[in-house]
């Protein structure tokens, strides 16, 4: 075990590394883009003295490098400073948001990933039947539209149609926990039908793979029926890839939900971080990514934890 | 006989509301759905001249809002802002619904004989949220907010005029200016000068979001969501929701379809393209209303080829306006003569013959010009307006008949306004509306405006620009804005293909005046206190 505390140290190390090399990256990319704060803030009535007193206010007169450190100084402490646009706090901006984004994932994810698990164990066992083509075409459907268009259809049918669901998912007011899932559940359908192709599919190939395996041979040879055959012999071994794609698309059901947001009005994090864009609001912007670039650090850390702890060769080296 | 749907009587009566079909043709109609005429004469009186009655929750969709808007006046900038402003706050002056001018904090206002000197009475019912009175001393401190050397308002351009600001009791509040403005009563207008309660030091507290408007905020979420209950002191008339939400709905897609499904009560942009399927739903009110907002093309006069008038009228006479407005407006717009006045503001001219497509005519000056064949960056962008770059391409096509090459320039969409605008000599510009000719006129036409677009300098037009500006007669000032329109038109550097309309929707439950104001979508963006619920 003293091994994988090593590699999460090590690896930690290296994330809060790579953080900081976002941060600059991101930091001149907003610094590039054409206009600045004051610009974007008054828009086309802006003129000249305007701006200039706005840029004073705004502390935008400093060089770009030495506003660049008073951020990271900030920031190492934890402290993402204030907005440039409205003074409020980025942590008070961000929390809210956050939360409803991480809410979302969750939702998608509890229905996705079982979901996922489960159709690439029948269809691994099924395969090549009516019922592997259907499932594979129709997921492969889903993932290759763009989940706005799969926003779309939904929204037809499930709102406009049957109004069973409300067309937006605006958090309003106090909502019980059910008319939370209520409202939120289209947005949620729409990212599990994003997701689930690519879980399902690695599900079933991992498994298939393994089927040609001596040792699957003879779980069969003594007469195992076929689904004991792949939940108890194959599944085990097949679990470190599908571990690594249902983390990969964890990180996505967070990272990837702009487009959705914007369908369903879903007040998440991704809104606010094209809103921070379009006003140039470094602190924010900066804020948003990191948080985005960290969850991908912390879910492709876990999913290779989750991999050595499945493999028992990797769990006990020689 | 069929019997009459309960939808289409909803329709007609809404029409009979708006007043575009008239009591003879109502009955006419409901005959013939099947309805008796005693039926049909009650209902004549009592559904379609219904009064406006009180009550609910309006929950309004909005095009235009950002998580990082604020409260501050000077630096509003999106709908979000805008449409809270008219909903929470209150401006000295309104315009009203038939386009005139009326009262909103001030209940009268008067000028000294050469409109330099403004005096406005205040009402003494407005107070604040906070129940506070509304008094001079606000007045005046919600105005320096955008005066003065350290002012980030985007307002203090229209306010350089204002030297003074002074007192006379609690509800007296005079204005000197160092020279004349026949129009500052309209200027009270401009979104940006909102009133705001005064702080101790003379400056205003925007940051807490009370204002003396007809609703008070509940709650705000920026660019997601504001909550507003009725505000029982308010000074003025309507105000019949209980409540209203604003949401945001940045989205056309999921605006039209909020709309379609009951989830928002009213939208404040609809997309043209699909205007047409919208309004086979019967359950959903489309309004088309010209505005004064506008699409200019600047040519800088000072900049070859453009500084030959020949060259700039050959181009817009190139310019078939009525392909663009049926192509890329989708007929909701109103034609543009290249000058920058619109019939929705006042002392539009009449009678100014239209400039129509002429490529012959265009070539010929061309010709006179030297200038046959002539080739021409013309910069534009997606961001401008819904079909910016498609109309460019359009003109392209028809000026070719001309002998014309204009190779359409994309420039990025992220910062026209400070790469592209003013910068490069030929271009294309989204105008807001301005409330009166004078304000359009000095802000982007006059020879030493900041915003001059088209670099134009005419003696005449400057000097009729001084003077209609002071002159408090009516039909003299009326007299002058004709000259320069056909100044504008004849010897300007500006083609104005088209005014836009404002295009937005309502659901048939919601009663509307029948005249709508044009300053901004959704009757001048007070609908929350003018509109209603009809069941």
């Amino acid at each position: 075990m003293g091994d994988i505390v090593t590699l999460i140290a090590k690896r930690l190390g290296l994330g809060l590394i790579t953080l900081l090399i976002i941060s600059i990256i991101i930091f001149f990319m907003v610094e590039l883009l054409p206009g600045d704060i004051a610009q974007a803030v008054l828009g086309q009535g802006a003129t000249e003295e305007n701006l200039a007193a706005l840029r004073e206010q705004m502390g935008l007169n400093k060089p770009s490098i030495v506003r660049y450190f008073e951020w990271l100084g900030g920031a190492v402490v934890g402290d993402f400073g204030e907005s440039i646009v409205t003074g409020e706090r980025v942590s008070a901006v961000i929390s809210d948001r956050l939360v409803n984004t991480l809410f979302l994932a969750a939702y998608a994810a509890v229905i996705a990933v079982p979901f996922a698990i489960t159709l690439g164990i029948i269809v691994a066992l099924l395969r090549n039947t009516l019922f592997d083509r259907v499932a594979n075409v129709l997921t492969l459907t889903s993932i290759s539209s763009p989940e706005f268009f799969l926003g779309y259809v939904l929204i037809l049918f499930l709102a406009v149609k049957s109004s069973a669901f409300p067309a937006i998912a605006s958090l309003s007011g106090d909502l019980s926990f059910g008319e939370l899932l209520h409202r939120t559940f289209l947005p949620a359908l729409t990212l599990v039908l994003v997701v689930t192709a690519h879980m399902m599919r690695m599900t079933r190939a991992a498994i298939i793979n393994l089927l040609a395996s001596p040792y699957i041979e003879m779980a069969r040879l003594k007469g195992t029926p076929p689904w004991k055959v792949i939940v108890k012999h194959a599944l085990p071994n097949a679990w470190a890839p599908i571990i690594n794609v249902v983390a990969l698309n964890l990180a996505y059901l967070i990272t990837g939900v702009v487009l959705v947001e914007v369908v369903f009005v879903y007040p998440g994090i991704g809104q606010s971080l094209v809103d921070a864009v379009s006003k140039r609001d470094f602190p924010v912007v900066q804020a948003c990514c990191l948080i985005f670039a960290a969850t991908f650090i912390l879910l492709n850390l876990a999913a290779d934890v989750g991999a050595i702890l499945t493999n028992p060769r990797l769990r006990h080296p020689k | 006989m069929t019997k009459p749907s309960r939808i289409n009587m909803d329709r007609l009566a809404h029409e009979a509301r708006r007043g575009s079909i008239s009591r003879r043709d109502f009955l006419n109609t409901a005959a013939a759905a099947g309805m008796t005429t005693t039926a049909a004469t009650g209902l004549w009186t009592s559904k379609a001249h219904a009064q406006p009655k009180s009550g609910g929750h309006f929950r309004w969709g909005l095009h235009d809002g950002n998580s990082a808007d604020t409260h501050d006046p000077g630096t509003y900038l999106s709908r979000q802002q805008i449409y809270l402003a008219h909903t929470h706050r209150s401006y000295l002056t309104m315009i009203n619904g038939d386009g005139s001018l009326g009262p909103d904090l001030a209940t009268a206002w008067e000028a000294s004989d050469d409109a330099s000197e403004w005096t406005f009475e205040l009402n003494p019912n407005a107070v604040f949220h906070s129940g506070r009175p509304v008094t001079a001393n606000d007045v005046i401190a919600s105005f320096n907010h955008h005066r003065g050397d350290a002012s980030t308002s985007a307002a203090k351009a229209l306010l350089t005029d204002v030297t003074d600001i002074t007192s006379d009791g609690d509800h007296t509040v005079t204005f000197t200016l160092s020279r004349g403005n026949a129009d500052l009563g309209w200027l009270m207008t401009d979104y940006h000068l909102a009133i705001c309660p005064a702080n101790e030091d003379g400056t205003i507290d925007w940051q807490s979001g009370d204002g003396s408007g007809p609703y008070k905020i509940d709650n705000v979420d920026w660019g997601v969501q504001i909550s507003l209950s009725r505000h029982d002191g308010w000074h003025g008339e309507g105000a019949y929701f209980d409540s209203v939400d604003l949401i945001v709905l940045n989205d056309p897609n999921a605006r039209q379809t909020a709309l379609v499904t009951g989830d928002v009560h009213a939208v404040s942009l609809i997309e043209l393209k699909t205007m047409a399927l919208l309004q086979r739903d019967p359950n959903i009110v489309i309004h088309n209303i010209p505005s004064a907002g506008a699409i200019t093309m600047p040519m800088h006069c000072d900049t070859a080829p453009f500084d030959n008038v020949d060259v700039r009228n050959a181009l817009k006479l190139a310019m078939n306006r009525e392909e663009i407005i049926e192509k890329i407006a989708f007929g909701a717009a109103t034609m543009g003569n290249d000058f920058h006045h619109s019939p929705a503001q006042p002392y539009w001219p009449e009678g100014i013959e239209q400039r129509t497509y002429d490529p012959d005519q265009a070539k010929s000056l061309l010709a006179k010009a030297g200038a046959e064949g002539i080739s021409i960056n013309l910069s534009t962008a997606d961001s401008l307006f819904s079909g910016a770059v498609d109309m460019a391409v359009l003109y392209q096509e028809q000026a070719r008949a001309a002998g014309i090459n204009i190779n359409v320039v994309r420039e990025p969409n992220d910062g026209y306004y400070s790469e592209v605008w003013l910068k490069k000599p030929f271009q294309m510009v989204s105008w807001g509306a301005r409330p009166t000719p004078d304000v359009m006129y000095t802000l982007a036409y006059k020879d030493d405006a900041a915003w001059n677009e088209s670099r134009w300098q005419n003696e005449r037009f400057n000097e009729l620009l001084l003077q209609a500006k002071s002159e408090l007669d009516d039909s003299l000032r009326a007299e002058m804005y004709r000259e320069m329109a056909t100044l504008a038109r004849d010897d300007g550097g500006t083609i104005i293909p088209f005014f836009n309309n404002f295009v937005y929707a309502n659901r048939a439950n919601v009663g509307t005046p029948e005249q709508m104001a044009a300053s901004w979508e959704n009757d001048g963006a007070r609908a929350a206190s003018r509109w209603w619920f009809t069941d």
